[in-house]
Parts: C-alpha cells; structure tokens; sequence
C-alpha cells in the first residue's frame, strides 16, 4: 500500500485526524471490510443499470405466466404449483439470474439489488437522524446541567425502558401502515421515510445517555472555562468548543448506530411494520421468501447474507475507527502486556 | 437498603405509568385516523367501529381514555377482535413458551460469554484473543431471523437432525421439549455471546489497570488467583447489569422473531400474529406487558447492584 510522503514523517506536528487515518490504515482487517463496504454499495448503486440493460425488468414488475429461454429450453418462471424458478445464472442472459421470487415471478436479482438501496438508506438516514438528535440533546442536556438536563435524561429513561423492538413494532403500526399528519407535514403511509423517522427517533437515547456523559466531563475542562470566561455565549461554547471535541466519540457512535439500525429495519420489515409493499428492503424479502423456505431458502438466505455482511462491515469498521480514535485502547493493550505502566482508569 | 429497594420499587411504579401513557398516546393519540377504525381490524363494518368507539370510550377525554385502557388490560376483559380471544388468557398460556426460551438461552449466552470474555482478556493481544474478538463481530452483526432461516434449513428440513416447529411441554417431556428448543436457544443466544464476551473482555482489560490488582500480584498470587478472584469477579458486575436488562427485553417481547420462525407457541409468537391481524388490543396489552419486565428487570438490576458493590450502597444512603 503506497503511503503518502509525509505519513512516515514522524508524530510531530500531526493532527489527532491524522494520526487516526494513519492507525486505521495499518488495520488490514478493517481496510478489507472497508473494501466489502464499498463493494455492497456499488452492488445496490448499479441496480438500475442491472435492471435495465441485463434483468430488462423492473423490482416491482411480475412475470407470472411467461416463459423464458434457459439455455435453449423453455422453463416457466412459476409453475402449476406456485413455484418459483431457481437461479439460472447466466442462461437466459441475465434474466432471472437469482431465479424468480415467489408466486409473482418478480426478479430476485433486481429485488435484491434495489432492496438493498432501501435497507442502506434506512441504516445511514435514521442513524444521521439519531446521531444528529442525540449529538443535540446531549449538549444542552451537559452544558445547561439543572432541570434541563433532568428532563431530557428522565425522557430518555421513559424511552429505554420501553422493549426496543416492541416500541418500534408500536410505531410501526400506529404510522407506516396509517401515515402521518403533523400541522402542514404529511407523509404518507408507506414511506420510507416513516421507517427512518422511527428508527431514528428510537435509537437516540442508545446514543445520546453516552455522549452525554462526555459533554457532562468536557464541561468541566479548563477549555471550556476559558472560553466561558472570554465571553462566549452557550452555542459558541456548545458548538464551537464542546462538539470539537466529542467529534471523534460521535463518529464512532454512529457507525454502531448505522447497524442497529439496519438490523431494526431488517426485524421491522421482516414483520412487515416498516419498509412497505411495494417497495421492499432486505430485511422485507426474508419475510416474503419465508413461507417457502422448505422449497426455495436461497429467497430467505441471500437477502440475510446481505444483511449480515453489511452490518458485519460496519461493525468491523467502527471498531477501528474506534480503535484509530481513541489512543486509550491501545494503552490498555500495551499495559495487560507489560510495555507500558498502566495508566489507571483516568478518563 | 429497604429504604433503597422502596425508593427503587417507587421510581419502578413511575416509569411504568410514563411507558403506559407514552403506550396509550402512540396507539390512541397520534393523528392519523380513527383509533377505533384501526382497532377493528383490516375491513371493519361500520358497526363494530361504532361499537368500539362506544365500547372504549373513544368519544371521552385523553384521560378518561385513558383510565378505560388501563382498566380494560388490568381487569382482564381484553378481548381481541381476530377470534374473540381473552387477550391477558392467551399471554398467561404464552409465557411458560417464552420463559422456557429465554432461560435456556440465557444460561449459554451467560456462559459462553463469560467463557469467550475471560479467555480473550487473558490472551488479549494473542491469536485466540484476535479469533474470538472476529468471532465476537461476527456473531453481534447476525440478525436473527437470518441464523434461524439457516439453522432452519440445514439443520432441520435438509438433514433432519433438530425438529423444525413447535414447542413441546416441559410437564409433557423434558427430553423432547429440550430437543425443539436447542436451535431457538443458540439463534437467540449468538448474537448475547459476542455482545457479553467483548463487554466482558474490555471490563476486564479496565480492571487490569486497577491499582488492587497491582496489591495482588504485589503480595504474591499466582496469575490465575489474581485473573479469576480479583479481575474476573469484578468485572462480572457490570455483566450483571447489562444481564438484567438484555433477559427483561427478552421476556418482553425481543424473542418475537425466534419464536415466530420456529412457532413457538409464546407471547412473541402470540404479538406476531396480532400484527399479521392488526389486531390491536393484544398487541397493546403485550407491549405493556413487555415494558412491565423491562422496567422490573431494570429495578432488580439495581437493587442487586446495590448489594455488589458496597459504593453504590453509601452513595444512596449519604444523600
């Protein structure tokens, strides 16, 4: 790996991002799901050109009745009893190369290259948005202290006692499969955004009672005295001076919170509350591929393969962002080894 | 401490009335349509939304609404509309299902994790320490249903090896209700061990830097004295915690998909189908239900902590 002239030119005068790009760069584990990341997203990103020029049918279309040309042979797409055709890879040019997807005939390749496009979306959208919320919270709540602080952690608190998933499936119910009306804003019912405005708004409190905590001991930092004391007013210090430093926590947060919420989605739509018909994400083709999963389980293997890998990426990622960003886990190596004297638990 | 533990069961009581009302505005009061046309199932007539409205006072004010829910669920007179079924009946049936499953997952995930946990935190660094830690990522970035579609499939209809469906009675015959169990247990355990094995093994990696770890190898203990009496021990208290609160979601309602998939006859499979319906009366009663566990897992978690770790104990009792 060609590395940059200066990368090698010693500790001095290099930025923290620096030294991090650096650390994360000889973490080959991380850079190799780094690399299968980027390889999903170009999987899901070429489905339209897939679809048109290869598949020449759309993820919504269905083939019920036709016949296509296996290898000089004619097959059914779906036969007497309902069921679907199998892969057939490249003998029919592309067509069907995942096989069909059940009774109507749709595409599995195409369904499964544009669901992906839905459960990423999701899983990067309600992440931003409850990074975002969280990030928020957590500084009003650190550096107003009092009762401001009390009311957003009680809220929290209300939130995490509720079972997660059962909060979800609630909201899934009560807005995906009825819409939502707040004042001028309407979304209709089965908007993706539905799906993401729920997850996100779940996740925050996984997110926001940690870097929380962290706003609370940044507060109390010289830096922020200093600042306080030259004049500066609560968005200079919370934005100007607070968000700096927790940047490197809340980058590592929301990769964790980007495969939380693509595995939510995924529980979501297999229960069929969040990503709906026809539209349809991973997570929703395992539901449908699961009542023939005596007869065709590639329908509920592959999409779950899918998911598994992406999640499993960015699990593996943030770990080194983790690891890249915060020096302590490295000391905390060195110390158990015996390079380095323990350092205590000082935060 | 009984002071504590009622100060604790107090905060308890509070918590559940905010879930049951955060429960009560999510099903009744967000404003899309009308609660009773969206009770009464997937084609309503029109009689029967106008018996809900009349029967759960949809007309009165949020919190006369509100009293009528709570009563409802509380004087066990729920009654669904898909098959007209005691709704608190069928959750009572459920839970020896959902209990059975989460017990028996919950003691592999416990001991595997402790397991992967400790032996990577010795060897942290080594080849056994990078395999599970990989493993660990592996195993937290599975989703459920997905293991259990592969266990399903290569376990159960392709070899043969597990029974693929149902749950058989402990009362009936402990050796078969086992044998349907096993594959429900490892899909809800695998996903725990990485989770509780990592947290472990960083606990137990912070521990090693403590300064009574340093007393004891100073006064002489052997390696593994000090790694299992002293850092181990220590570190399980966090385990507890995270414990309490990972079995009281699982009870209430985090088993959903498992049970669904291999038709575990509980009170997730029993949520599944409501949904399937859109029957709502159930699935409130079980998101109530749920919370219930949740918060009393959560109370318990502390109070046990309380009993742990002694700090914890003067810092309530100093204010």
């Amino acid at each position: 790996m060609p590395s940059e002239p200066n990368a090698e030119a010693g500790p001095a005068g290099s930025s923290p991002w620096r030294l991090a790009l650096r650390q994360l760069r000889r973490n080959r584990v991380a850079l190799a799901f780094g690399g299968l990341l980027i390889l999903i997203a170009i999987f899901v990103l070429a489905a339209p050109l897939w679809a048109e020029h290869v598949a020449d049918t759309g993820p919504n279309e269905t083939h019920t009745l036709e016949k296509i040309d296996v290898d000089g042979e004619k097959r059914e797409v779906v036969n007497v009893e309902g069921r679907p055709i199998g892969p057939v890879w490249l003998g029919a040019g592309g067509k069907y190369f995942l096989g069909a997807d059940g009774r109507l005939g749709r595409d599995e390749m195409v369904r499964l290259m544009y669901g992906g496009r839905a459960s990423l979306f999701v899983g990067f959208a309600s992440a931003l948005m409850a990074t975002v919320l969280a990030t928020i919270l957590a500084l009003l709540a650190g550096y107003y202290r009092g009762w401001v602080d009390t009311v957003i952690s009680r809220t929290m608190d209300v939130i995490w006692a509720f079972p997660v998933l059962l909060l979800g499936i609630a909201l899934g119910i009560a807005l995906a499969l009825g819409g939502l009306k707040i004042g001028p804003v309407e979304i209709p019912s089965g908007s993706i955004w539905i799906t993401i405005l729920i997850i996100g708004g779940v996740l925050v409190p996984y997110t926001a009672r940690p870097l929380r905590g962290t706003v609370l001991a940044l507060r109390e930092k010289e830096f922020v005295e200093a600042s306080v004391a030259q004049g500066a007013g609560p968005l200079r210090v919370m934005f100007g001076e607070l968000l700096p430093n927790l940047a490197s926590t809340i980058i590592v947060f929301f990769t964790l919170a980007v495969a939380n919420a693509m595995l939510f989605e995924a529980a979501l739509s297999f229960l069929g509350v969040g990503v709906q018909p026809p539209d349809t994400s991973w997570g929703a083709m395992v539901g449908d591929g699961f009542d023939l999963i005596g007869s065709a389980p590639l329908l509920t293997i592959l999409p779950g393969t899918m998911i598994f890998l992406t999640v499993l990426s960015v699990n593996v990622l943030g770990d080194g962002l983790r690891d890249a960003l915060d020096p302590r886990s490295k000391v905390r190596l060195e110390a158990h080894a015996g390079i380095a004297e323990p350092e205590g638990t000082a935060v | 401490m009984g002071a504590f533990v009622l100060r604790r069961l107090a905060g308890m009581a509070a918590v559940l009335f905010a879930v049951s009302v955060l429960t009560f505005l999510i099903f009744n009061v967000i404003p899309n349509s009308d609660p009773a046309q969206r009770m009464a199932g997937k084609s309503p007539t029109p009689q029967l939304v106008a018996s809900i409205t009349e029967e759960w006072g949809f007309d009165d004010s949020l919190p006369q609404q509100y009293l009528t829910m709570m009563g409802k669920i509380f004087s066990g007179d729920v009654i669904s509309y898909q098959g007209q079924e005691d709704v608190d009946n069928r959750i009572v049936e459920g839970i020896p299902a959902t209990f059975s499953l989460c017990i028996g997952a919950a003691v592999i995930w416990m001991f595997f994790g402790i397991l992967f946990g400790y032996l990577s935190a010795v060897r942290a660094g080594g080849l056994l320490d990078k395999t599970l830690t990989i493993a660990a990522v592996a195993g937290i970035s599975v989703p459920v249903f997905w293991l259990a579609a592969v266990l399903l499939n290569y376990l159960a209809y392709e070899t043969g090896l597990f029974p693929a469906q149902g749950y058989v009675k402990l009362t009936e015959d402990p050796i078969d209700w086992a044998y349907h169990l096993i594959l429900p247990w490892i899909t809800v355990a695998v996903t725990l061990v990485g989770l509780y094995s990592r947290v472990l093994r960083s606990n137990m990696l912070d521990a090693m830097g403590e300064d009574y770890v340093r007393t004891a190898r100073a006064k002489g203990l052997r390696e593994r004295q000090v790694m299992s009496r002293h850092v181990l021990r220590n570190s399980l208290i966090g385990i507890v915690t995270l414990f309490g609160l990972d079995f009281g979601a699982l009870i209430g309602g985090s088993a959903i998909l498992t049970e669904a998939i291999f038709n575990l006859n509980g009170v997730g499979l029993y949520l599944y189908e409501s949904i399937e319906n859109l029957d709502l009366p159930p699935i409130m009663a079980i998101v109530l239900f749920g919370a219930f566990f949740v918060v009393l897992f959560n109370a318990l978690v502390d109070i046990a902590y309380a009993y742990l770790d002694p700090r914890v104990k003067l810092g309530t009792e100093a204010q």
